[in-house]
């Protein structure tokens, strides 16, 4: 994984509540055995009309949306099922941070271990980045705060290990592997109890 | 000091202890493995040059992707496309390559990932378990510690045997009374998701205790710990106990004679401890359950199906009601049904093919409804076949289909049309999830079948006969 420091970037909003993994990416794209290339295939069922044009309703359709990668989210962002497809079409979609109230638990994780910022924030300033769309943002990975154009800043907190993990592009398979030591000393542990 | 079951299962898997800077290492007993989350994991170890720490705690099978019409007469199986055939190829070829044991198409075990687990004994109390799939929880039924991961964690499980976790928080959710008669555990877990709403147990591993979860059979306890994640949780729990040690006794994986009694004498210690603390707690009257159905686009969205659908109070329950139809004020009894689907992991196993099969013994799916039932494993499938199931489905005329995920994913082509509203005995009723467009209703077996009958949303109440409840 690339280092992921800092984000500059306009928001576009999907206010939404409860915005679920089968609406990032329909289920029936998951027949895919690669990660790539499944930005085509975010929000498929909202984004495009059954002709396949862009549905104008859409919000991340309009004009003043296209290019942003922050997005900003209602609460419970990602529910639903564990299909890392998920953050792989966002990423490839052009989306790099997800600002939100809560979110989903598997999501989350699935997100960060990409390097997708997964950031939860308090009610009051989340709701006030739904109602402000197009701000230019700027998340600050290493001080755990976003700052907006006034200079004003908003601070989040990420989970320890992941926040190291991003900033110093840590691939996590590698740091559990460095402990096999350990995992073999508990399998022994455990044979011996038998 | 006193611990939940949680809490005890795990302290027993803790590789190394959580600090501030880094999670705890959790040691994973079985990694259960399908078709759609896996390639891209296999594909990372073999870039690496990694190997599976220990293939013989993987068990695999293949069950979203898969065609649930019997093969064509030149043998070869009727996939919805080729990516789709593709894919199983790819897990066939993987598992060889690994050494993995994969019960495929020429299993007599094959089935859903979250149904043969169980069925094989390879779920066991105590244990952690996991899989690429958020349905993972229903293992949580056995008193294991069972839950969903992405297929980065995939990876790391089949290199490490281990899995980087922040430890969840608790809340148990007492059931107390009973159930009134006709009231399955299907409403039972769609009342408490509606209770405590769709994202009510997120960052927390639930227990479900007390003396209406205790009266479950181990069917009925697998359809609430399934559901868990519709709740946010990734992980449900039920203690384990005499019901659960009846139902996993003599299967092929559990440990057999001497071994067995020592393993039930652990099992029966892993109950929460009287006085143990959880972080939130919550109750429910088990007899204030009514046949329960959802009304809107996420499992929160949950009702008793006589009363008058709520009214929405922001921009996306209006949305979830334009979209599936539901008028506020009204209740969802009564709403007409293009599709009814008996199956997923959800409720797929014998018991819910019975509780099925009751309700339509004699009796005949109204004209222009189509319905689909799908058992969840070939061991349901033959058991069921033995006491002549299908053929009350067939003379119901309805469809009786090869195990598999089928339409509550539809990704293999089992899938409802824009519009068509499903009585689904599944687990999501996301927009879309059973194909674009399709209204998917939630209830459990019996309303489905009585909802397939009536050619509306029906209590299957007014099915019951004393003769078949005799």
């Amino acid at each position: 994984m690339k280092p992921v420091t800092r984000l500059h970037s306009r928001t576009a909003v999907l206010a939404d509540e409860n915005i679920d993994t089968d609406r990032i990416i329909p289920a029936r794209f998951l027949t895919t055995t690669t990660r790539e290339g499944l930005g085509r295939l975010c929000f498929h069922d909202w984004r495009y009309q059954a002709d396949g044009s862009d549905n104008p309703a859409f919000p991340l359709n309009r004009p003043e949306a296209r290019g942003c990668a922050i997005l900003v989210a209602g609460r419970n962002f990602g529910c639903g099922s564990s299909r890392e497809h998920a953050p792989w079409a966002l990423l490839d979609y052009g989306i790099r941070a997800v600002l939100c109230g809560e979110i989903a638990d598997i999501f989350r994780g699935n997100a960060l271990k990409n390097g997708l910022l997964a950031i939860q924030l308090e009610e009051l300033e989340h709701r006030w980045l739904l109602k402000h769309p197009g701000i230019e943002l700027a998340i600050d990975v290493r001080g755990q705060f976003i700052e907006l154009p006034d200079g004003g800043r908003i601070g989040f907190q990420l989970e320890p290990f992941a926040r190291h993990c991003l900033l110093n592009g840590v691939d996590q398979l590698g740091y559990l592997l460095q402990h096999e030591d350990a995992v073999s000393a508990y399998e022994q542990r455990m044979e011996t109890a038998a | 000091m006193a611990k939940t079951l949680f809490e005890k299962i795990w302290d027993a898997h803790v590789v190394a202890a959580e600090t501030v800077d880094t999670p705890a290492i959790l040691y994973v007993d079985l990694h259960l493995v399908h078709e759609v989350t896996s390639p891209q994991a296999f594909s990372e170890l073999r870039a690496r040059g990694l190997k599976l720490r220990w293939p013989d705690r993987m068990l695999a099978t293949l069950d979203h992707s898969t065609p649930t019409l019997p093969p064509n007469a030149d043998g070869s199986r009727p996939y919805a496309n080729a990516e789709a055939q593709a894919q199983v190829a790819q897990l066939e070829s993987n598992c060889r390559e690994f050494g993995v044991e994969l019960h495929g198409w020429d299993s007599a075990e094959r089935g859903i990932v979250h149904v043969i687990g169980p069925e094989l004994g390879a779920t066991q109390p105590g244990m952690t378990i996991v899989c690429g799939d958020s349905h993972t929880s229903t293992h949580g039924a056995f008193g294991a510690l069972a839950f969903g991961i992405g297929t980065t964690e995939v990876g790391h499980v089949m290199a490490t045997q281990c899995l980087l976790q922040r430890k969840p928080k608790t809340m148990a959710i007492h059931v107390d009374g009973q159930l009134p008669a006709g009231v399955g555990a299907k409403d039972l877990i769609l009342h408490i998701i509606g209770s405590i709403g769709v994202d009510g147990g997120t960052g927390h591993v639930l227990e479900y205790r007390g003396a209406a979860i205790e009266a479950l059979s181990m069917d009925e306890r697998m359809t609430v710990c399934n559901m868990s994640i519709e709740a946010g949780a990734r992980a449900g729990l039920i203690a384990p106990d005499e019901t659960t040690f009846a139902w996993l006794k003599g299967r092929p994986r559990v440990p057999q004679g001497a071994a067995w009694e020592a393993a039930v004498t652990q099992w029966r210690a892993l109950k929460s401890d009287d006085g143990a603390r959880y972080d939130r707690e919550v109750r429910i009257d088990a007899s204030a359950v009514k046949p329960t159905v959802t009304y809107g686009t996420h499992p929160g969205m949950a009702i008793a199906m006589d009363a008058p659908v709520p009214a929405a109070t922001n921009a996306q329950e209006r949305r979830a009601l334009d979209y599936m139809q539901s008028k506020a004020g009204q209740p969802m009894q009564g709403t007409p049904v293009d599709v009814v689907f008996v199956g997923s992991c959800t409720n797929s196993r014998l018991s819910d093919l019975r509780e099925a099969a009751r309700v339509l013994h004699g009796r005949r799916v109204a004209a222009g409804v189509r319905m689909l039932v799908v058992p969840g494993s070939e061991a349901v499938r033959r058991d069921a076949e033995r006491e002549g199931l299908h053929r009350v489905f067939l003379a119901a005329g309805a469809e009786w289909r090869v195990p598999g995920c089928s339409m509550c994913i539809a990704m293999n082509g089992d899938l409802a049309q824009p519009g068509q509203l499903v009585v689904s005995t599944s687990n999501r009723n996301f927009e879309g999830r059973q194909g674009k467009g399709a209204r998917t209703v939630l209830a459990s077996p019996a309303t489905a079948a009585a909802s397939a009958i009536a050619g509306r949303i029906a209590d299957p109440r007014e099915y019951a006969t004393q003769e078949q409840a005799a």
